[in-house]
């Protein structure tokens, strides 16, 4: 089945998401539509997918021109599509959630339980998967859940498959397995549309690439691109891939972390048992696939956690128990991973979410008096000095693009002396050329001898600014390892696995799919 | 019903590497045990050992009489009292391996407690037990008729609060059209179309004008009573043999059922409407566990969106179930009226709407669960009255208030742990 998108344009109010876009998708290829968080992309697919109708432009297959009210259309029409949060329904067992919508029956309207059981075990094994129709998918991990997502559509006999963002949630190793079942999905005539952001990826499994920038098509491009022409053509200029880093020099410990355990709100243990150094001059990076205990873990280090047990201690203070402005206060700079909600405050200007924290202090306020003029003098400095791409200091956080509202956060932390930085997916749906700015702000913040603590689910992040590495998976740290760790090893020990026998199967298993390209890289 | 909003999180914490399940808390066996206990000491060891309980075990309309059977009150009342405390036990089993206790334990619990107080109490008395199993039944079917529609509802999504107003204007309408018509069964059939017509509302303002659920609910409730009132007093009472004698559906005993031993005079003894209950609970109960139309439903109510993605049309579904709600509501209306009353009385349905929430909350959102939980707070209902007449040494103003303090523990979640449907009370709305 032959895909084509005609001048697809949606925009949401003012704003325009997707503009006139063209794309083709060729039957039995994989191809990769490639761009930044916010490019447009799932809302390309979710419009090719009859959940968002276009405002223009034509959906055309096998050179007819079609017409999707609604995503029960699209599926008739071949379409399947796993989307980047999954559309499971938790309660529900792998076998219901299949079936829903394409019900077997018998005697009419009853369900046939048993059917739907032996579909499923036929597409499981067909495609190598271990998944047990009996299962409840609240209960089954997320790797697994995914691949339900991929029997559903498969099951309705889908010709070309989207994939939204579906590494977002796997270590390398589920992701290389992941590409190999896209690869005989391929073999057997379907086509694959591989939505992404990682360049690593698209270039080990792509047949074609589309790059969509700012929801427009800036290209396509062949596999053998580089990666630094493919990052050139998503953001629009050439990047640099590589933080310059100096070797560390660390100095005394700064946060000592022990025995740390989190419970949630539903009582489940969600940290567990955590012991974790961070000196001055280093940087710190957790690893591990998201859901993992990290967000919990730093929560609890800044006094944002409730049901905590252990010891916090900085700079041998004793710092579990304070709130968070104590914490603020004893030199702990943090950068939330929600940026937009915890981060700031969009409705403020950008000059007051720059002295968020300092606004009841000299220079900023005294007694109960608080000095615009002083905010404002200020938030131009620091506006010139981290680069933010505003209208003026008195625009609202709101307006800011992603990027530009994380460089405010990551100013307003920085602006005042720290022990401890801990920064939270600071690079999450930012653009390239913030992510360069920050990184280099993040190195020079641990020049300057305070202890960094990073946390990050993409492996890339972690490898280019860690000097070590803590692996965390279900709740526990895996292990601490050095900076220049294998990535093959440090994905194996995102999936828990023990350091030692990370590092022994990594060597028997030889490079992955992945990691061939480093080694291409070096040559 | 879940009025409490969900917590924003972060992308990245919505997803679990495990079992998202909540762990059962130990609330639920810890009360059962301390409840246990104290019906071991009052019921059981505090009783005079020579008194002897006696139910009586057959009714007049039975051909096969069976004797009366005597109890000795204390060894009664002791195992009745130990079995609690097995039940208590085996619901503390069920947390220590954080399984989910099952809904028969606390319902089974509940009534083997308040047995164990009935046998206390009517020490030295005789109490027809088929008469008090079917004084049970009749006083909880309006409520499972409203905690059907209320799982109809929120299965699909939609939080109905409205069950109070729909019951009342099944009861209204019931009681007039067969008044006026002369028959009772056209008052029968107009009872469901006023329980349709107030689902109708709520299905427009909260399904296509996205209003908040629980105020339109609240709001529908004192619409129902305003009007109803008004229409009693200007029109029913002033003219109350054309507009206000509808009288009662007689009792049709089923051959045979009827002999079985204790329950048959209860249950197949009866009205048309309560074994219209029977066929509605069996019904709903089936379609919504076994067919393709239940499955759809509980999406919609759990995951709207991935409903949606499969093509289901989500707000279509939410619209059927509460108009289908509205009419299950419509038939437990007329039950006041045409089932037991005989005439409409303003405000009649006196908060069985809402006791009729609570109770498909204590039954976990199933038919029969609701179906149990009616029935037990139809029991505690029934207990007042009987233990009223024989002069129980618990004063009465105290045994009125045994259902709702009932219902007050099972909302509590004493009962175990409730997961309402993870959408109920949700909007869905498109981009
Ligand atoms: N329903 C919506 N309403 C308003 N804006 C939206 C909506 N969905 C997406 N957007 C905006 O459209 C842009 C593209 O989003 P999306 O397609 O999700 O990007 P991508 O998948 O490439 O990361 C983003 O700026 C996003 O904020
Ligand atoms: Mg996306």
């Amino acid at each position: 089945m032959k895909l084509e998108l005609r001048g697809i344009t949606k925009r949401f109010g003012s704003f325009t998401a997707n503009d006139s876009i063209d794309l083709v998708v060729e039957p039995g290829e994989i191809h990769s539509l490639l761009g930044e968080n916010g490019a447009g992309k799932s809302t390309l697919m979710n419009v090719l997918y009859g959940l968002l109708q276009p405002d223009e432009g034509q959906v055309v297959i096998d050179g007819e021109r079609v017409h999707f009210d609604g995503p029960g259309d699209a599926v008739a029409a071949g379409i399947g599509m796993v989307h980047q949060h999954f559309m499971l329904v938790p309660v529900f067992t792998v076998a219901e959630n299949v079936m829903l919508g394409y019900e077997y029956t018998k005697g009419g309207q009853f369900l046939d339980h048993a059917a739907a059981r032996q579909q499923v075990r036929r597409l499981s094994e067909r495609f190598g998967f271990d998944v047990d129709p009996d299962a409840l998918v609240e209960d089954i991990p997320v790797g697994v859940q995914q691949r339900v997502e991929i029997i559903k559509a498969l099951a309705r006999d889908a010709k070309v498959l989207i994939l939204d963002e579906p590494t977002a949630v796997l270590t390398p190793q589920e992701t290389d397995e992941l590409i190999a079942i896209m690869r005989e999905l391929k073999q057997s005539g379907t086509s694959i549309v591989f939505i992404t952001h990682k360049l690593r990826e698209v270039r080990a499994v792509a047949d074609r690439i589309t790059v969509i920038r700012r929801g427009k098509v800036v290209g396509t491009a062949d596999p053998g691109t580089s990666e630094a022409e493919l990052a050139s053509m998503m953001v629009g200029r050439t990047v640099q891939l590589t933080v310059d880093k100096q070797p560390f020099a660390p100095k005394g410990e700064v946060l000592q972390v022990e025995d740390l355990s989190v419970r949630d709100d539903l009582g489940r243990t969600v940290v567990d048992g955590v012991s974790l150094d961070v000196r001055g001059g280093e940087i710190v990076a957790i690893a591990g696939v998201q859901g993992n205990g990290q967000t919990e873990l730093v929560e609890a280090i800044v006094g944002l956690g409730e049901d905590i047990s252990g010891s916090i201690r900085l700079q041998g203070k004793q710092i579990l128990g304070l709130n968070a402005k104590e914490i603020i206060d004893l030199g702990v700079g943090y950068v939330p991973e929600d940026r937009s909600h915890d981060g700031l405050i969009e409705s403020f200007t950008v000059a007051e979410n720059l002295v968020l924290s300092q606004h009841d202090r000299a220079p900023f306020g005294s007694g109960l008096l608080y000095h615009p003029a002083k905010v404002k003098a200020r938030a131009n400095e620091l506006v010139g000095e981290f680069d933010v791409r505003t209208q003026g200091v008195e625009a609202t956080a709101g307006s800011l693009s992603g990027g530009n509202q994380q460089k405010v956060v990551v100013a307003r932390e920085m602006s005042r002396p720290l022990k401890l930085f801990v920064a939270s997916q600071p690079t999450r749906g930012v653009d390239v050329g913030s992510i360069e700015f920050l990184h280099n702000r993040i190195v020079a913040e641990r020049d300057h001898g305070s202890a960094v603590l990073l946390v990050s689910t993409e492996l890339d992040e972690v490898l280019a600014l860690a000097d070590r590495i803590a692996v965390m998976y279900r709740g526990r740290v895996v292990g601490v390892v050095d900076g220049d760790t294998p990535r093959d090893v440090l994905g194996l020990m995102m999936a828990g696995v023990p350091e030692q026998d990370a590092r022994r199967q990594a060597a028997e298993q030889g490079p992955t799919a992945l990691t061939v390209q480093d080694e291409e890289a070096r040559q | 019903m879940s009025t409490a909003t969900r917590e924003r999180l972060p992308e990245s914490s919505t997803i679990q590497q495990g079992p998202l399940r909540k762990p059962p808390t130990w609330k639920s066996p810890i009360i059962m045990g301390v409840l246990g206990v104290v019906a071991l000491l009052a019921f059981g060891l505090a009783s005079n050992a020579g008194d002897t309980s006696t139910f009586g075990m057959s009714t007049g309309a039975q051909r096969l009489q069976i004797p009366a059977l005597v109890l000795p009150t204390r060894p009664a009342a002791i195992v009745l009292s130990v079995l609690c405390l097995v039940l208590a036990a085996v619901a503390a089993a069920a947390v220590r391996v954080k399984r989910p206790v099952p809904l028969a334990v606390p319902i089974g619990f509940a009534a083997l407690w308040l047995l164990a107080f009935l046998v206390w109490s009517m020490a030295g008395e005789q109490v027809p037990l088929p008469g008090l199993l079917g004084g049970t039944l009749l006083l909880s079917v309006p409520l499972v008729f409203g905690a059907l529609s209320g799982v109809l509802c929120e299965r699909s999504g939609v939080i109905n609060i409205a069950i109070e107003g729909q019951l009342l204007a099944g009861a209204f309408a019931s009681a007039l059209m067969a008044s006026v018509t002369d028959s009772l069964w056209i008052g029968l059939v107009m009872a469901p179309v006023a329980g349709l017509l107030v689902a109708v509302l709520l299905a427009m303002f909260t399904i296509k004008y996205v209003v908040d659920q629980i105020i339109v609910g609240v709001v529908l409730n004192v619409l129902v009573v305003g009007l109803t009132g008004f229409l009693y007093g200007r029109v029913l009472v002033q003219n109350a043999d054309v507009f206000n004698q509808p009288g009662t559906f007689s009792r049709i005993p089923i051959p045979g059922l009827i002999e079985i031993p204790v329950l048959g005079p209860a249950l197949f003894n009866q009205t048309i409407i309560v074994y219209l209950m029977y066929v509605a609970v069996i019904v709903t109960q089936v379609a919504l566990f076994r067919t393709k139309w239940g499955l759809r439903v509980r999406a919609v109510g759990e995951h709207p969106k991935a409903a949606d993605t499969v093509g289901i049309k989500v707000n279509r579904i939410r619209v059927q179930n509460v108009l289908l709600g509205g009419v299950v509501a419509g038939f437990g209306g007329a039950f006041f009226t045409l089932g037991s009353v005989g005439a409409f009385g303003r405000e009649m349905t006196a908060g069985q709407g809402f006791i009729a929430l609570a109770a498909m909350i204590f039954g976990r959102w199933s038919p029969v669960g609701a179906l149990f939980a009616a029935l037990l707070f139809g029991f505690a209902n029934q207990l007042q009255g009987t233990l009223g007449a024989l002069g129980s040494p618990i004063p009465s103003e105290f045994m009125l208030m045994a259902p709702y303090l009932a219902t007050i523990f099972a909302v509590a979640g004493v009962v175990g742990r409730v997961r309402a449907p993870a959408a109920d009370g949700q909007p869905y709305t498109k981009a």
